[in-house]
């Protein structure tokens, strides 16, 4: 009999068993567990596709000759897994053209790796479509030899490969006055990604040219139409830390990610890690760039603003169950991400009772340097309202601060740098929904 | 799991390891790249500091910055450079410790030489680089004098612009961390 028939031949009573039966009770049995099945499939979860359509063995489809092999392996057409582009604070659904950043679907991703596709992106003049072989990286100011680098060239050099996090100086930022309720953990956190980065260590660029020990500060600049431009302190921790990368997950950068080169500086604001990047030029000071001025500083409830808070905080976020999940009660898994700037997470901590007790969550290995770390624990649900949280503690001792406090050290107008603990609320019904605390 | 960590744990040393032999040794003769010549570096040397340093000579009055504007920047900026749909460059002085700071150059860039750098690095957005050095002077002029920091029929140069104190000047504090910046090298 062939499958389809007999699954429509068949159906189950409560017990799960499964009969054959006469039509007309067997079609109205299956348009209940129909209607069962969707509203299984509309329970929205973690994983990026409809929950379940099999409820028996036998609804499972048989084997069968595949597609043929190809170049690329797709994504199984089931999956529906995506960036949002998004432009400021609140301004979420927005046409393309005027999007300014995309966001990383955190909601779906497991492990620490972020697919390079799936990576999050801000770009602050569109992507440009840069030609390898004709692009070059200019390297003076106070140097010995100032050079000038092909693609190949910075490939024919010693390389490393690390895994760490890059994370935009606005993630979080849809939190910073209001919770709206219907947003996923996309929307708030989607501005954090961790990729493998292979490049060339800037500590071997520097000793290359001969930069002069009176220069302490570099300017990085990009290809991009904006021509971004950051200057960068040449401390020991980032003259140790920062590559000049051509591959990301083993493969060659994305253009969206800075195809050919990126400067990659691990813990530092994403808008440092210079997209296609063309020139570093060493100096004894600052360049107070736009980026460096007007964009990227935070200003205080006194209407001055902190200038060169380049480090990305302690951070952590509930990946699931976050906004706009529902859950039932009984077992339930927590999981979620934590990264810091400073360096290892040393310890995630979450409580299910909005924040009056705390249990340490399991860290599930790797836990690297400058790297999202996946965290996971056990919990029991009872059914009753309540709100989770999660926060952080890195190797250097900062704990991720709760978001009372943080807003009454930082005040609600410094736009960048959010990263107090974020609340998700579940109510009697098990929807799951962005709150402030 | 446990080689994968053991894996990452030896990438690391081996990382750590590499950067102290860099520090010490002198670096081999890769032979990669050519030298940049004079010529090159003046292609690209496009930056400039509040100090003047990269700050070319030129010069432009307001009157001629208004028409470069309208041509090239009110579509997104809007008339008098307010009400675009891109940033907003005109007013917010004072705002900035409200509820609802309005970040302008006015009210907010400390430094005139960062807005001729920008203009002339990234504006306009569709052909950035596009404007000659005495219509960036120009524009800039226009657009500080629309915010009460140059008076009408005023010609900005070089010199006059490394005289001018933006209205936030002082406005900025700056992450200890980075104020004085060391290193072993």
């Amino acid at each position: 009999m062939d499958p389809k028939d007999r699954d429509n031949t068949r159906d189950a009573d409560d017990k799960g068993r499964v009969f054959g039966s006469n039509e007309s009770s067997s079609k109205q049995r299956l348009f209940t567990r129909r209607k069962v099945l969707i509203g299984l499939a509309a329970l929205p979860g973690a994983a990026p596709w409809v929950r379940s359509m099999a409820d028996s063995l036998a609804d499972v489809p048989p084997r069968g000759p595949g597609d043929l092999l190809g170049k690329y392996s797709e994504r199984s057409k089931y999956v529906q897994i995506s960036r949002i582009p998004e432009a400021g604070p609140g301004m979420r659904n927005v046409d393309p053209v005027n999007a300014i950043n995309s966001k990383a679907p955190l909601d779906k991703l497991v492990g620490i790796i972020t697919p390079s596709d799936l990576h999050y992106e801000r770009s602050h003049a569109g992507v440009p479509e840069i030609d390898p072989a004709k692009h070059r990286l200019l390297i003076h100011g106070m140097v010995k030899k100032p050079l000038v680098l092909t693609v190949y060239d910075l490939m024919a050099l010693p390389s490393v490969s690390l895994i760490h996090f890059v994370e935009c100086t606005g993630n979080g930022w849809e939190n910073w006055k209001k919770a709206d309720e219907n947003l996923t953990v996309q929307n708030t956190h989607g501005l954090v990604s961790c990729t493998e980065w292979t490049g060339v260590p800037l500590r071997l660029l520097v000793d290359m040219v001969g930069v002069d020990r009176q220069s302490l500060w570099m300017l990085a600049e990009g290809g991009d139409g904006a021509g971004v431009d950051r200057s960068i302190p040449l401390t020991d921790e980032i003259l140790n830390d920062a590559l000049v990368a051509y591959g990301q997950n083993g493969e060659p950068i994305r253009p969206a990610h800075g195809f050919p080169i990126r400067l990659i500086m691990p813990g530092f604001e994403g808008n440092l890690n210079i997209k296609w990047l063309r020139r570093l030029k060493f100096g004894d000071r600052p360049w107070m760039t736009r980026w460096e001025t007007d964009r990227y500083t935070q200003l205080r409830p006194d209407g001055l603003a902190t200038q060169f808070q380049l480090r990305m905080d302690t951070n952590s976020v509930i990946t699931s169950p976050s906004g706009m999940m529902e859950v039932r009660p009984g077992y339930k898994r927590i999981t979620g991400l934590a990264w810091s700037g400073h360096g290892k997470i040393a310890k995630v901590e979450v409580s299910t009772d909005e924040g009056r007790t705390w249990k340490v969550a399991q860290l599930n290995q790797p836990v690297l340097y400058k790297a999202q770390t996946r965290f996971q624990m056990d919990w029991m649900w009872d059914g009753k309202p309540t709100k989770i949280v999660s926060r952080s503690t890195d190797e250097k001792g900062n704990i991720q601060p709760d978001r009372k406090s943080f807003i009454a050290r930082v005040g609600t107008n410094a736009l960048f740098h959010y990263n107090a603990q974020q609340t998700w609320s579940i109510d009697s019904n098990g929807k799951v929904h962005n709150a402030l605390s | 799991m446990a080689r994968f960590t053991t894996l990452c744990r030896n990438t690391a040393a081996l990382a750590a390891l590499f950067a102290c032999t860099l520090a010490v040794a002198a670096p081999p003769n890769y032979g990669v790249g050519h030298p940049a010549t004079p010529e090159d570096i003046k292609l690209w040397n496009i930056d400039v500091r509040p100090d003047g340093a990269g700050l070319p000579e030129g010069k432009g009055t307001v009157d001629r910055g208004k028409t470069v504007y309208n041509t090239n920047c009110l579509g997104c900026h809007g008339l008098n450079g307010q009400g675009g749909i891109k940033d907003r460059l005109v007013g917010g002085q004072g705002s900035l410790a409200t509820d609802k700071p309005v970040k302008t150059i006015g009210s907010f860039w400390p430094y005139a030489t960062t807005l001729f750098d920008y203009i002339h690095r990234a504006m306009p957005y569709t052909s950035p680089g596009s404007l000659s050095i005495d219509d960036t002077y120009a524009v800039e002029a226009y657009l500080l004098n629309l915010n009460g920091i140059l008076p009408d029929g005023a010609t900005l140069y070089k010199a006059s612009l490394l005289r001018i104190k933006m209205p936030n000047r002082d406005g900025f504090v700056p992450e200890p961390e980075f104020v004085h910046v060391t290193n072993s090298r």
